[in-house]
This record gives C-alpha cells, structure tokens and sequence, in this order.
C-alpha cells in the first residue's frame, strides 16, 4: 500500500472510529444514535442557513489549523495560537473602530492589523526560541493568558463604549460582511472570510512546497543540525515560521473580528479556537489540504451538535467526546497504519 | 519513525493544550434528559439559550431553566418542540445560531439567559422580526424584545444589613465576579446596607475578574479572612464557590471562630450550613414564569424593560442561618428594611455614584 495512500486513510479510519465508538457510547448511556446522527446532520446541512453557519465556523479553524500546521512543518509547537488568535481579533476590531476610512483601504487596513498583531505575539517565543533556547510549548501557553487578560484590561480600560464589556461595533467600510451573502444563506453570519482562508490554504502549500524559503523552512523542521550543516541559518528560519505562524492565527482571529461578530468583547475564557486548531491540524496531517478538509469537519460536528439536544435530546457534549476519540485515533494512528500495511501486504499475497 | 515519535509528540502536546484550556472553563454540564415533545397545533411554546455556563451551572441558568420547567408542568406542556425546551452554548460564537435555531423551530418565546447575549439577541430580534425575544440581565431596545432586569441592590442591601449586624470584627469582604452593571448593582447595595445598618463597619472590596474560577475565589477569601474579615459576601458566580470551601475549611480548624460567608443568585445554605449565613436571591425563575405568563396570555412587553424587584418577589433575602447569634436582631432589621423600600421610603443606591450620596436616615 503506498504511503500516500495510507496517509490518505488514516484520518478518514479515525473519523470512522471515533463516530463508531461514539454511537457504541450512545447506546450504553441510552441515547438513539440513529436519531443523533440525524439531528448532528440536519443541524450542520439540513438548511441552507445551517450551511452558512457552518461556513463561518470553520474559516477561523481553516486559519488556525493552519497556523498550527505551519509551525509543525518548521518543527516547532505554536501551543500560542489561541493568544495570537485574541490579539488578532482585538487589533481587528481596533482598527475597525477608531478609523474612518473608504472601504478600499479601511478593510485591508484592519485585516493587516490582525495579521500584524498576530505575528509580532508570534515573535517573541520565536525569538526566545531562536536567542534563548527557551522552550516555545511554555512560552506560547503563558502568552496565552497574557494575551487574554490584556486584551480584557484595553477592551475595558480604552475602548468599551458605555457599557463596559465590549467594544463599538466596527464601521461598515471594515466589515468583512455581506447582505448577500447572508441573503443567500438566509441570515447566517457568513461572511467574506473564507475566501481568505482559502487563499491561505494556497499560500500555505506554494510558500512550503513550491519557494527556496519554504524548502529551507521544511529542512529545519526535518533536521536542526542538517539545515545549519548545509549552510541555512536556522534561527532565522525559527523566527520566521512563529511570525508566520502568527499572521495566520492573527488573520483568523480577524475572522472573528470583522466577520462573524463585528466587535470584541471581554472575554471570561479561552475561545478554545486555537486549541481546536491543534486538534484540525493533527488531523490533516499537517498540510495546507488535509487542514482544509479536517476543518470543515470540525466546523460541522460543532455547529451540528448545537441542535442534537432539539431534535434528538442527545446532550451536545457527546459531540466534544467524539471530536476528543478521533482525535485520539489520529494520534495513536501507528495501530491504525499497521493494520493497513498487513491488509496491504495480505493484497500482494 | 520519525513521523511516529512527532505524531506523539503533537498530540501529548494537544493533550496539555485541552488540559490547560480547560482549566479557564467548568465543563462539567451533564446532559439533562429531554423527552421528545410531540406536534401541538397552536399551542404556546416556550424556549431558552444558556450561555456558556448551561443549565446546571447551580446559578441563574440553571434557576431560569428551573422556571422554564414549573411553568411547562403548571400549563400541561410537553418538553421539546412545540413545547418547552432549551438550547445550551458552548462559545459566543453559538448564541446567534441558537437563538436563530429555536425561533425557526417557531417557539413563540425565546429566552436569552445572561447579559453575554446582548448583541445576539439584538442581533437576531432585527432579523426574525414575527418572533418574540426576552433577555435577562441585559437591556435590547427592539420592539420584539422584553428585557428582565433585576433590582440586584435590594437583595444586596438585606444581605449588607445581615452582615452588619453579624460582624465582631467589624469587617466584612465582598467578592465580586467581573466589573458589569449587575455586580455594581450588587456591590453598591451590600455597601449600602452595610452603611445604614452599622456605619462604623469596613468593607474590603475585591473582584475576580472571572465568574467560573472557584480556586481564585478561595484564594481571594482566604485572605479576606486573614486580614480579619468574619463575613463575606460573594457576587461572583461559580467563583464563589470558592469561598465557601475556604469558610467550612477554616470553620473546621477552628470552630470556636466566626467565618461566615453569604450566598448570591439562589439559596445556597447547601453549600456549607455551619458558615453561610444567608443568601441574596434573584429569582431569575420567578421572572421567566412570570413573563412566560404575560406571553401567553398575549401580554407581551415588548421593547419594555420590565425590572424585579422585591416588590414583585423578584429579588429577596435566603432564611438567616439559626446559628447565627442574633438572628433575632437581624430577622427584625431586615423585615424593616424590606417594609422600607416595598413603601419605597428608601431607594437603594445601583451605581457607586449613587452610593456616595446615599444615607440610610
């Protein structure tokens, strides 16, 4: 079987085991499964609205999976995309308030705000990482909190309006909303965004694949001393994959920003979209398509799970324990790849 | 090899990532069993969205839930569609699609719980404009909406009169959740009664910052009381869970000690019945059956803000604990206050603005 194939596979067997194990859950604790599948389907594509929904939803988790995938590729654990996701989302919105700007300029502005939020929150571990040595796993999860818990004071603090816990809306010239869209999906919340998060996936897959940078990024991130050996300074190829890294996460939280809710709001908790993006991009695998894919998967089960309750009276956390099982069925995928190699092994017997 | 040892190294590290993002949020709502509802003509039917506490979150999900559930039973609806039902959020971003959710499911009513909901609700009430919309703790000005608000003050001040009259020490904390119109509310009423009852008495008055964090409520009691404080009031949520462990802990050490703690939202004498000393109630339940019942009887307020108070037995103070040493004295002085401002003699300050030009006399 080639490796191609199995790779191919191997999350596809997850998905499938995750929801077999979850209807076997379903049926001990006595729930239909028939019923919650059905009610998970319908709430994710059984309207057109539902459809639109689920759009919205995963053009953050096509960002931030593939923030998390590009740092991998570099070999490094950006654990901080939930930070660069909220800073993104406040710079965003920041912009989109304060200015007053035609359109043309206004929305560019405001997205590379985000962008550039992201990256430099991005920057620092990455520095640290390159000067110091300092673990980025640590840096990133304390950067986190930091980043939570200033962009509460600045909501707060500087721009609530009366009030108190979140911001203006943005001007119209910064939104990345559009009636017809939302005509379209009759009054869903997409918006514009994934036409971005697309043209992410694609910048993702030319820099990495198809540029002497990206093959130089992918050489550090397979061997350190290899890279450095041939000649390529890897502490700037360290610093350059966070920034980048960043950016995506920034611009995803630009997503939420300008799209979905026009304005930030203090926040109690972590929006848990960087952390999905860990999960998104372990289950594809890390590249710029597997990260598409896995995204719109996630994007469904959490927007269809909101109406399991409704239809089928199946709680909607059972949705978190079967994203939570195929996410362990990718991790453990070596069972799942040594099955497929003595199946494909039994073929050429 | 090499794409094994990374593999487990990704998902031990998506381990500690859903560990460590799960310390910022309770999530241990269990599923509540619903029953599938059947088809009803024209029957009224009523609906709720929790925000991202859900419906057993021991606080006001929960109570307006509970409500929900009493005025289903008392009126012979089913649970489910068409009858009574709820949705329940798990991030912001799903306040929107719930609420649009259940009004395309064509309740008649649909509830926001929580001033989290605000801009959804707004949201949504301009788009689904033949549907009826009621959010609690937060004000929507659209025609289809109602806005519950509560008279926090009220109940804060009986509590504040309650710890007064308790005190030794003549020190009092007061732990508020985060800086929001309803814990100022709160806040400013507890100073209030505290002022009117036992002038002399200072307060410490601290916030969290979060309302699920029970370990930072802990941690905030536990130095209220070691600086000296023998009562503590908690306006915090789930934070406030907290304190009570922090009160039965040292009560335990101690027992010959006053560490007495009050409650917020329902009763929560359960929570340790040697420290807490009463609670401040917002029946959140009462005002979801109340405007349950308007609605049905096509009295819908909207684009009104309707407000609870005690008046309307929408706020109020929990029985004084029968430890308490003088619960007599105390019973006396809140039946005072409570004549007070049911005859409205006294108006209890809502923002600390008003707090400072406030006298009991």
């Amino acid at each position: 079987m080639s490796k191609r194939l199995t790779g191919i596979l191997t999350p596809i067997i997850s998905v499938l085991l995750g929801i077999i194990v979850g209807t076997i859950i379903m049926l001990i604790s006595g729930y239909d499964p028939v019923a919650a599948y059905t009610a998970l389907w319908n709430g994710a594509f059984g309207e057109v609205y539902y459809v639109g929904e689920v759009i919205r939803q995963f053009t953050p988790y096509i960002l931030a999976g593939l923030a998390v995938a590009f740092a991998f590729r570099v070999g490094l654990f950006n654990i901080g995309v939930e930070g660069q996701f909220i800073v993104g989302w406040l710079a965003s919105v920041w912009v989109g308030v304060a200015f007053d700007l035609p359109k043309v300029i206004h929305l560019p502005l405001a997205i590379l705000a985000a962008i550039v939020a992201g990256a430099l929150w991005a920057f620092i571990p990455g520095f640290l990482k390159a000067r110091f040595r300092v673990h980025e796993v640590i840096v990133t999860i304390m950067l986190n909190y930091v980043a939570l818990h200033v962009t509460n004071y600045i909501i707060r603090n500087v721009l609530a309006a009366k009030s108190g816990d979140k911001t203006e809306m943005i001007h119209e010239s910064a939104s990345l909303r559009s009636e017809w869209l939302q005509s379209l999906t009759d009054y869903s919340r997409l918006h514009w965004g994934i036409i971005l998060a697309i043209a992410c996936c694609f910048i993702m897959w030319f820099l990495l694949e198809k540029t002497t940078r990206g093959f130089e990024l992918r050489a550090v991130g397979f061997n350190q001393h290899a890279a450095h050996y041939a000649g390529m300074n890897v502490n700037r190829n360290i610093i350059l994959s966070m920034v980048i890294s960043g950016a995506f996460a920034g611009l995803a939280g630009a997503m939420e920003g300008l799209g979905t809710f026009g304005y930030a709001a203090v926040k109690g908790g972590f929006t848990g979209v960087g952390f999905d993006g860990i999960a998104i991009a372990l289950l594809g695998s890390n590249t710029a398509l597997g990260v598409f894919f896995s995204a719109i998967l996630f994007g469904a089960l959490k927007v269809g799970a909101l109406n399991m309750p409704l239809e089928a009276g199946v709680p909607n956390e059972l949705v978190d324990i079967i994203i939570a099982l195929i996410v362990f069925f990718v991790a453990s995928s070596y069972i799942i790849r040594a099955f497929l190699d003595r199946i494909g092994k039994k073929g050429v017997k | 090899m090499k794409k094994r040892k990374v593999g487990m190294a990704l998902s031990l590290v998506l381990a500690a990532g859903t560990l460590l993002g799960a310390c910022g949020k309770s999530d241990d709502n269990k599923g509540t069993e619903t029953s599938k509802g059947g088809e009803k003509g024209k029957a009224f039917s009523v609906a709720m969205v929790t925000d991202v506490g859900g419906v057993d979150d021991k606080s006001f999900n929960q109570s307006a839930w509970e409500g929900l559930q009493k005025f289903g039973k008392d009126n012979g609806m089913k649970e489910g569609k068409g009858g009574y039902s709820y949705l329940q959020s798990k991030s912001d971003a799903d306040y929107a699609t719930n609420l649009n959710t259940l009004a395309r499911q064509d309740f008649d009513l649909v509830y926001g719980i929580g001033f989290l909901m605000q801009a959804a609700v707004e949201e949504i009430a301009k788009q689904q404009k033949d549907h009826h919309f009621a959010i609690v703790d937060a004000e929507v000005k659209q025609p289809n909406v109602a806005s519950i608000l509560f008279k926090e003050q009220e109940a804060a001040f009986l509590a504040g009169v309650a710890a007064a009259l308790t005190t030794k020490t003549n020190h009092i904390g007061f732990i508020g959740g985060m800086e929001i119109p309803v814990i100022e509310r709160f806040e400013s009423g507890f100073l209030a009664g505290v002022k009117a009852a036992k002038p002399e008495v200072q307060v410490d008055v601290q916030y969290s910052g979060a309302f699920d964090k029970a370990e930072l409520g802990q941690s905030i009691a536990s130095k209220m009381y070691s600086s000296g404080a023998d009562v503590v009031f908690h306006a915090a949520g789930a934070t406030g869970n907290g304190l009570f462990k922090e009160a039965v802990d040292r009560k335990a050490k101690e027992p010959s000690k006053d560490f007495w703690a009050i409650g917020v939202d329902r009763d929560q004498a359960d929570m340790g019945p040697d420290v807490v000393l009463t609670s401040a109630l917002k029946r959140v339940d009462v005002a979801v059956q109340d405007l349950s019942k308007k609605s049905m009887d096509g009295n819908f307020p909207g684009g009104e803000v309707v407000l609870y108070g005690l008046h309307e037995d929408g706020v109020g103070l929990a029985p004084i604990n029968a430890k308490a040493p003088n619960k007599d004295a105390i019973d006396k002085a809140v039946k005072e206050y409570i004549e007070k401002i049911k005859s409205g003699d006294l108006k209890v300050p809502q923002t600390r603005d008003e707090l400072k030009n406030f006298s009991a006399k």
